[in-house]
């Protein structure tokens, strides 16, 4: 008896430990201001010359500023660590003015001089920085970064005084505001921090540990473990601390989509980095309001490899298009909100829409295919889609298989490979159709168009067109805005004529968010300039 | 026995040496490079970063190399995360792995053998069946189903511990479940078996004859020679449960190396990918040491 009631004892306090509802996380960080981020990956570093990827940008994004930042809503250029510039008439020349009371969070000033050596560091070739050819607008920042020019001193960079920076550019660049705001490779670093932890030429700078790591931004690291979170929390030396609603933000890395979800339900995250496709429909339906889904500035497509002799003539690339139910796609595949690709540039990058427009039209492609010689598929080898292994790619290259031959005749072959492997046959352009995926590093058609030039290492298809080169070329060093977006969209009606790529879907981003975080806004970058977020708890 | 222990340490060395030339040389023919990525990269800049990390050389300069820092400790550094050297990766890494594996062992040796014996004790009743079932249930239920099941209970349910993460001390209960249950299995019917074995042996019935209590008999006389099965078990399990924890690390979101033994290989990151093959390699011949150690002393059929 006594052993009962004992038993009986500790199920009560199990139940009651159980029913005492604790405090989750997020209702802590509400409290404190702190906002839990889901950031997926562990960031390779936190330098901005040496990372490459999206989730670095988030950490990134809090710990350093740009001269130039984005406005929350519309991403728009507005005055970050310049107070004002001015450009000259040529649209080659800017001048900015640096804040006077813009400090690195020791407390040093921000100054011109810490631009200039911060775009040297990233030009100079030994730093094997891999995205430094988003600074190669500005006058011999390319020929100094491929070593072929070797004075730093003749880079279209100079600090006039203290706080005046002067940039000048080989072309004028529409988009070079844009880009210095949203990208990091055109923010500074501390030199004399990063000169004190190693070779500020070489990887494996160690300047950016928490103990180390001196910054301009909204925000100060103060804790990294990797694998688990980084921690920043606010710097009071920034310019517009007092305007800074949020005291800091956890980016916790957790890689496994499925886990990010269970910790966002379990009210350990604001914001989940990605939603399993599988969930959508149940998030749809039973909580709409923590469903996120936003246009991103990205195009998924196949690479048509243009050498291969049975896709050597473009009518057959044509009716391979033409036969292509996008919409079925989006709405009976990938569900996510995604909008059918008819151009490679997303529809409304900074102003700009593709003219050209491609079509679905299934009698159209099987006269096409006809036309070509392969009357109803007949004669044509079968078409071998080669995607990285992933459960969605096979989803869409199965659907796309079953368009071409209900509606074409034509065979499809399925081949998947690691991705690392995957890359090498793109590379080698050892395909016949390959899947592939384009963010633009900057909202503008360029950072679309750029990628097909017949020298950019990122084409892949064996497709060369000398008029395309020279309508993108000439497109970057008019003034003239409409001149330039004229000659962008004869670029990319050319592009699409030739087909050397098969646009499908417009990407979006489907992520969960609690309603308890304001002053964010949607936006085709995925960018939420933290300083301006804060939380509020919904009443109870 | 210092001699036994001296000569299974020698025998090591090549042990170690076999397992650094074979990854080094199978990272090298590996398809995919570190800097392959989406975005192109120029190859200027490329041929700096293999200046750099010594990826220009021809490939027998780079395994000497390699071999000589190998010597003397060195691992060199991530290629991917170009400012942490896998020496510092592993010492930030392990101790976490090693108490994740530690309290999954101990759990799995509490489980297996306490199920193990009590089923040994009643052969074929219903508490053997149902020991059995319950082990063969844990060996087939993946670690992958378990793992999110348990956090759907008493994570999102019940709401006791969180969903993920490494940051409160209940953090390690699911996952150390989740890892130990399999190998609880194991123990389990192994310790049932060699318990059955000694249990009918002339020793015990002479103990039984002698008038010794149950309790005597089985902590006294037959375990130490019952768990010889399991002790053999433990240096591979050990082993596994150390490397192999890189799903658990996955679901639970755990910062131990095990996921940097499967990441690594997806990076390319050639110097991660050996370094974390040759750490792990003298691990397990680390522990199948100790575990031979142990059964010549608890067995008095062998010598060292």
């Amino acid at each position: 008896m006594k052993r009962l009631n004992f038993l009986l004892l500790l199920a009560a306090l199990i139940v009651v430990s159980g029913c005492g509802k604790r405090e989750t996380r997020v209702e802590v960080a509400n409290r404190e201001q702190i906002l839990l981020y889901g950031n997926k990956a562990e960031p390779q570093d936190l330098d901005p010359h040496v990372v490459q990827g999206v989730g670095e940008h988030q950490i990134i994004s809090t710990l350093l500023e740009g001269l130039v930042a984005e406005d929350p809503k519309t991403l728009d250029p507005v005055p970050g660590l310049a107070e004002r510039w001015e450009i000259s008439p040529d649209g080659k020349v800017y001048t900015f003015h640096i804040r006077a009371n813009a400090k690195w969070s020791n407390g040093d000033p921000v100054t011109a001089e810490d631009f200039v050596k911060s775009y040297r560091r990233i030009l100079t070739p030994s730093l094997g920085s891999l995205y430094s050819y988003m600074l190669h607008p500005m006058k011999n920042a390319k020929a100094f970064n491929e070593g072929k020019l070797t004075d730093a001193a003749q880079l279209g960079v100079r600090a006039i005084d203290a706080r005046t920076l002067e940039i000048t550019l080989e072309c004028p660049t529409a988009y070079l505001l844009n880009s210095m705001a949203s990208h990091y490779t055109w923010w500074a670093v501390h030199m004399p921090t990063v000169e004190k932890h190693g070779d500020p030429y070489r990887p494996g700078n160690k300047w950016t540990r928490p103990e180390t790591y001196v910054g301009n931004g909204p925000f100060i690291l103060t804790e990294w473990v990797p694998n688990s979170v980084i921690r920043v929390r606010r710097n009071t030396n920034y310019w517009d601390s007092a305007n800074v609603r949020l005291n800091g933000v956890d980016f916790l890395p957790i890689e496994s989509i499925d886990s990010e979800e269970r910790s966002f339900r379990a009210g350990q995250l604001h914001r989940t980095e990605e939603l399993p496709n599988a969930k959508i429909d149940a998030y749809r339906k039973d909580n709409p309001d923590l469903l996120r889904i936003d246009d991103y500035l990205g195009n998924y497509f196949y690479r048509i490899n243009v050498t291969h002799p049975a896709l050597k003539d473009k009518r057959v690339r044509h009716a391979l298009s033409q036969a292509l139910d996008r919409q079925a796609i989006v709405e009976t595949v990938t569900r996510g909100g995604q909008k059918p690709a008819f151009a490679f540039t997303p529809p409304n990058t900074a102003g700009y829409t593709s003219r050209a427009q491609l079509k679905f039209d299934i009698e159209g492609a099987k006269k096409l295919l006809a036309d070509a010689g392969y009357p109803e598929g007949k004669g044509l080898p079968p078409i071998e889609i080669h995607y990285n292994t992933s459960e969605n790619h096979r989803a869409i290259a199965e659907a796309i298989q079953q368009m071409w031959k209900k509606n074409l005749g034509v065979d499809a072959t399925l081949r998947n490979e690691e991705w690392k492997v995957y890359l090498d046959t793109q590379t080698a352009t050892n395909y016949m159709v390959s899947r592939a995926g384009w963010i633009g590093d900057y909202p503008d058609a360029n950072a679309f168009l750029e990628t097909f030039l017949s020298y950019s290492g990122n084409n892949r298809t064996g497709w060369a067109n000398p008029e395309f080169d020279r309508l993108l070329q000439e497109a970057g060093c008019v003034s003239d805005v409409k001149q330039r977006t004229e000659l962008l969209q004869q670029a990319e009606a050319l592009l699409l004529d030739e087909m050397p790529l098969l646009p499908i879907y417009f990407y979006t981003r489907v992520y969960l968010l609690n309603p308890a975080v304001k002053n964010w806004h949607a936006n085709y970058q995925d960018h939420h300039p933290f300083k301006y977020v804060y939380l509020e708890a919904p009443a109870k | 026995m210092f001699r036994f222990i001296a000569a299974r340490l020698l025998q090591t060395i090549p042990v170690l040496f076999v397992v650094a030339t074979m990854t080094f040389f199978m990272v090298r023919v590996m398809p995919g490079g570190p800097f392959d990525s989406e975005r192109s990269v120029p190859p200027e800049i490329k041929r700096e970063l293999d200046a750099y990390y010594g990826l220009d050389k021809p490939v027998f300069q780079q395994y000497l190399a390699y071999l000589g820092k190998l010597v003397r400790g060195d691992l060199g550094y991530s290629i991917k995360f170009a400012n942490r050297s896998v020496n510092e990766t592993i010492a930030t890494t392990f101790p976490v792995s090693l108490q994740l594996g530690g309290m999954a062992l101990g759990l799995a040796l509490l489980l297996g053998i306490t199920a193990g014996v009590m089923a040994a004790l009643r052969p074929n009743s219903a508490l053997d069946y149902a020991a059995s079932g319950l082990s063969m249930m844990g060996i087939c239920l993946p670690t992958f189903v378990l793992g999110p099941l348990l956090v759907f209970a008493f994570a999102l349910k019940l709401q006791w511990v969180n969903a993920s993460g490494w940051f409160d001390s209940t953090d390690i209960i699911l996952p150390a479940i989740t890892l130990g249950i399999v190998y609880a299995a194991y123990i389990a019917r192994l310790t049932r078996g060699g318990m059955l074995e000694i249990l009918s042996q002339d020793f015990i019935r002479t103990a039984r004859a002698k008038g010794a209590s149950e309790v005597r008999i089985i902590f006294r006389h037959a375990l130490r020679g019952g768990l010889l099965p399991v002790i053999s078990f433990l240096g591979p399990a050990a082993a596994g449960i150390l490397t192999g924890s890189f799903v658990i690390e996955m679901i639970f979101q755990i910062p131990g190396l095990g996921r940097h033994f499967v990441t690594s290989v997806f990076n390319r990151d050639a110097t991660m990918i050996t370094g974390v093959a040759v750490f792990y390699a003298a691990l397990i011949v680390f522990f199948n040491l100790l575990v031979d150690i142990l059964q010549v002393w608890l067995n008095p059929k062998l010598k060292y």
